[in-house]
């Protein structure tokens, strides 16, 4: 099909498409109407339960089977990355040549350092009080460790991060979330009940029963996959050579 | 006008699309694709908003004081991000891959590859 006959076809679709999704919004309920059926309910169930952030009562405690299937979806897209970005048969490894950078953002870059990691793992934490969680925290510490190679170079970065201890950090958390899960089951709960553990004070750290532990769990999942797949992309991007020396 | 917002989510979806499938490049493609992800962000925080609502975290506020946006399209809204972002690191590697064996990403020229 030659293109001309390809946009015509794309604009024909495309208006169709647009006619009727603009019928469907038109159909929609009110926006920003009072009639929230599930939301009132999620709140209730996560004030039951004295979790003050109701967005990670919902992530790991009403909806927390869901959020196993979404962290097995970021660890088979982190195995699916490790595997398409490997070093092929005609490549060979360069090691990175040191680099110039200049003095202010190499200083900017070591004040921020443990400023942003200590912020990410602050987010984590208080993932089941204030706004943030496993995931938000987890990327913001993960890409934290990436200011030494902004600051430093490559094999500086290379020191403060061994991948396999990551990868390995990943699968280890993982497994943490499902272990948890399980753990309520020999009591005869259901898998990922929020059963185990006393939901202690409303707005402390340690309320929310299972809550912090899956957040924490999560934290450390997302923080080790982002760093895994950060660091495939370097590699190919600095390290990794094709053997005709281009 | 109570349906703009679900109107801006629609025409951002449309734009991807449109995007996706006038793409002469791969990466852009993929950037296209995040583009009609952003549209279900867009929808889903349009339906969970309320009138004068705030975010339901109970930290700051006492429950019951106020009305609070539907936390479980947030919820959503979270789990989208987190698998859009995960589809976009695979498929960005795909490219990668293969820009090497094919020496190009313009999806015309890899169709011609192909014979």
């Amino acid at each position: 099909m030659n293109p001309r006959a390809r946009l015509w076809l794309v604009v024909l679709g495309g208006a169709g498409l647009a006619a009727l999704l603009a019928a469907a919004c038109l159909r929609l309920p009110r926006f920003g109407g009072g009639h929230h059926p599930y939301g009132d309910r999620a709140v209730h169930a996560a004030l039951t339960r004295h979790t003050a952030n109701t967005i990670a009562s919902v992530n790991f405690d009403q909806r927390a089977f869901d959020t196993m299937g979404e962290m097995a979806i970021l660890f088979a897209a982190v195995l699916g990355c490790v595997v398409l970005l490997r070093q092929a048969r005609d490549e060979h490894r360069a090691r990175p040549r040191p680099a110039e950078v200049a003095p202010p953002v190499r200083r900017y870059a070591l004040v921020a350092l443990p400023v942003a990691l200590v912020t990410g793992l602050y987010v984590i934490a208080h993932g089941q009080l204030s706004p943030g969680g496993g995931f938000q925290g987890g990327v913001v510490a993960a890409t934290a460790v990436h200011l030494m190679y902004l600051g430093a170079d490559y094999a500086a970065l290379e020191r403060v991060r061994p991948v396999e201890a990551f990868e390995a950090g990943d699968a280890l958390a993982a497994s943490v979330y499902l272990v948890l899960g399980l753990a309520g089951v020999p009591a005869g709960t259901a898998f990922l009940a929020n059963t185990l553990l006393p939901y202690g004070t409303f707005d402390k750290l340690s309320s929310g029963g299972t809550v912090p532990l899956l957040n924490a769990a999560i934290g450390m999942e997302v923080a080790c996959a982002v760093v895994v797949l950060l660091a495939r992309f370097l590699d190919q991007a600095v390290e990794i050579e094709e053997e005709s020396g281009k | 006008m109570h349906v703009l917002p679900y109107l801006i989510a629609a025409y951002v979806f449309v734009i991807g699309c449109y995007g996706l499938a006038t793409s002469r490049n791969l990466i852009h493609a993929v950037g296209c694709l995040a583009v009609c992800q952003c549209a279900t962000y867009i929808l889903l925080l349009a339906v969970g908003y309320r009138d004068g609502a705030t975010a339901p975290v109970f930290s700051d506020i006492q429950p019951g004081s106020r009305p609070v946006v539907d936390p479980v399209v947030q919820a959503l809204t979270l789990t989208d991000i987190v698998v859009g972002a995960t589809v976009t690191a695979l498929l960005l590697a795909l490219v990668v891959q293969i820009s090497k064996r094919h020496g190009t990403v313009d999806p015309d020229e890899l169709r011609e590859l192909r014979g």
